[in-house]
């Protein structure tokens, strides 16, 4: 095998992930740690928590945007290197869930970066975080494939 | 003497891999040690209490259960005994000892969270991962008796929602039997092991006095020595429970750490002692939809210490003004104190030792 099938393999069979909590109640954001304890155990399809956004594949964000961390949001997804994936883990992070009519939410994350799988629920189960996961490392395969045609038409 | 240039300024958080939270620290650095450190809050503010005006009082327990995943049932515990010390009613025996059952479910189950934080922070990833197995046999029990996993929403105004029965909490009492071999094993590594001693004894300490002073509560300041603690006050079923609160007296992390350990196997015996003393009738009773004016303040002893909810009302379906405050911001103070003066690598884990809770703090 050479380098760049290496380096190809191992990117789409072991995609990294970073979690940023936006404006969270915290309850998605410990079913996201749970799928990473021995009974759910996340690491057994390749996924590892990172805390660099520049070594991160995938972004999980859970709880709703405000108008403080939507910036870091943001500047965060900006880091990360392309090909990228995000997951909106919970309803807030979907709509704004039970907190849309608060006065300092703007809705769900979408109003700020681009999502590419939702996972509802109020928290999100750690079975249907990790079904989420796993379709948005389906979609980072697509994605790769899709960058690598790119670089092809312009050489 | 020290120059400008010899300090440098380091950012930590939002975004830090021991966070689970957004919480901003900007932390002045001389070499490794830090000199000063100022917070920086707002990232999870969503304006919860201003909600009050556009939900009606039962829909608001909804919205409560929500400032916080980790202490929900508390959040709308204490806000239902507020509202029904408002409107004037007596809830069912049974009812009180239910709240009592989850509370301390709770209490357990967050712990335990906290301990894998803090074993995390320090770099002990084996022992995050055993605390977690033994919390995940908690949010079985919260799924079987509640119907969901972290969110459990039990608490209505007037009583709680479900019913545990005879089977289901002997099932419950089984369950928990294996929760305590499991926290056996987690005290003796606790009281043994060299790594978890070298991190945490004599780190961030605080005096009785300073603790006092700085208006810390829960497990903070009981580490410190002073025995003060909510439930002591005797609401809902605690009054009828024997239990005495969990002290400390060397002030700092260790010593944290330990109460919060015999807080678990305390908890476990309340379960027990509500499960055997619960009476039977009814679990709710029906309350009228308008409210009459006043106001109350209720206090709840949480994981992370005391929450003081304090609702006004001038009559009809809305309350006028909700103001909470949580047990994270008072502890936010003896936190700034013991920052100056302690090694970089050491922030995560004097972070962690006052359990924050930043969704509580800035709803």
């Amino acid at each position: 095998m050479g380098l760049k099938e290496f380096v190809e393999k191992s990117f789409k069979k072991s995609p990294w992930v970073l979690h940023y909590n936006c404006s969270s109640c915290n309850g998605c954001d410990i079913e996201i740690l749970a799928c990473m304890t021995p009974l759910y155990d996340m690491e057994r399809f390749g996924m590892v928590n990172v805390g660099n956004p520049k070594h991160a594949d995938i972004l999980v964000v859970t709880g709703t945007v405000n108008h403080k961390n939507k910036e870091v949001l943001k500047n965060i997804y900006d880091q990360m290197p392309e090909p990228k994936v995000v997951v909106a883990v919970g309803v807030c992070a979907a709509t704004g869930g039970i907190f849309r009519e608060a006065y300092n939410v703007l809705g769900g994350i979408d109003k700020v970066i681009p999502v590419d799988v939702y996972v509802p629920g109020c928290p999100a189960k750690p079975e249907a975080i990790i079904d989420g996961l796993y379709k948005a490392a389906e979609i980072l395969k697509e994605k790769y494939e899709k960058m690598g045609k790119a670089e092809e038409v312009l050489k | 003497m020290i120059r400008m240039s010899d300090k440098s300024t380091i950012p930590f958080g939002p975004q830090h891999p021991v966070l689970p939270e957004p919480i901003h620290l900007k932390l002045v650095v001389e070499d490794e040690k830090v000199v000063e450190a100022y917070p920086s809050f707002g990232f999870v503010h969503r304006g919860l209490e201003m909600l009050v005006q556009k939900k009606d009082f039962n829909q608001m327990v909804y919205v409560v259960d929500h400032i916080c995943g980790i202490c929900s049932a508390m959040h709308g515990q204490a806000y239902c005994q507020a509202v029904e010390e408002l409107i004037g009613i007596d809830v069912p025996e049974r009812a009180k000892y239910l709240r009592v059952v989850w509370a301390e479910l709770h209490r357990i189950h967050s712990h335990l969270l906290w301990f894998g934080l803090l074993a995390d922070a320090f770099g002990f990833e084996n022992l995050f991962m055993l605390s977690w197995r033994i919390r995940e046999k908690i949010m079985d029990i919260l799924e079987a008796t509640a119907g969901n996993r972290v969110i459990i929403s039990v608490n209505i105004v007037g009583g709680v929602r479900r019913d545990i029965d005879t089977e289901q909490a002997k099932w419950l009492l089984d369950e928990l039997k294996e929760v305590e071999e499991g926290l056996k094993e987690l005290e003796k590594i606790v009281k043994n092991n060299y790594t978890i001693k070298q991190r945490t004894v004599g780190i961030g300490v605080l005096s009785k006095d300073d603790a006092y002073m700085f208006g810390a509560v829960g497990p903070t300041l009981r580490g410190s020595g002073v025995p003060i603690d909510m439930r002591t006050t005797g609401y809902a079923a605690y009054g009828n429970l024997d239990f005495e609160p969990v002290v400390e007296t060397d002030g700092d992390t260790y010593a944290r750490t330990i109460v919060r350990v015999r807080e678990m196997f305390q908890s476990i015996d309340l379960v027990k002692q509500a499960i055997n003393k619960m009476p039977e009738g009814e679990i709710n009773v029906k309350v009228k939809p308008n409210l009459p004016a006043g106001e109350v303040i209720t206090r709840v002893e949480q994981p992370r210490g005391e929450v003081f909810y304090y609702i006004k009302s001038s009559g009809g379906k809305n309350l006028d003004r909700l103001r909470i405050r949580t047990p994270t911001f008072a502890n936010l103070a003896s936190l700034l104190h013991m920052l100056p003066g302690s090694t970089l690598a050491d922030v995560p884990v004097l972070v962690l030792t006052i359990d924050p809770c930043i969704s509580c703090t800035e709803r």
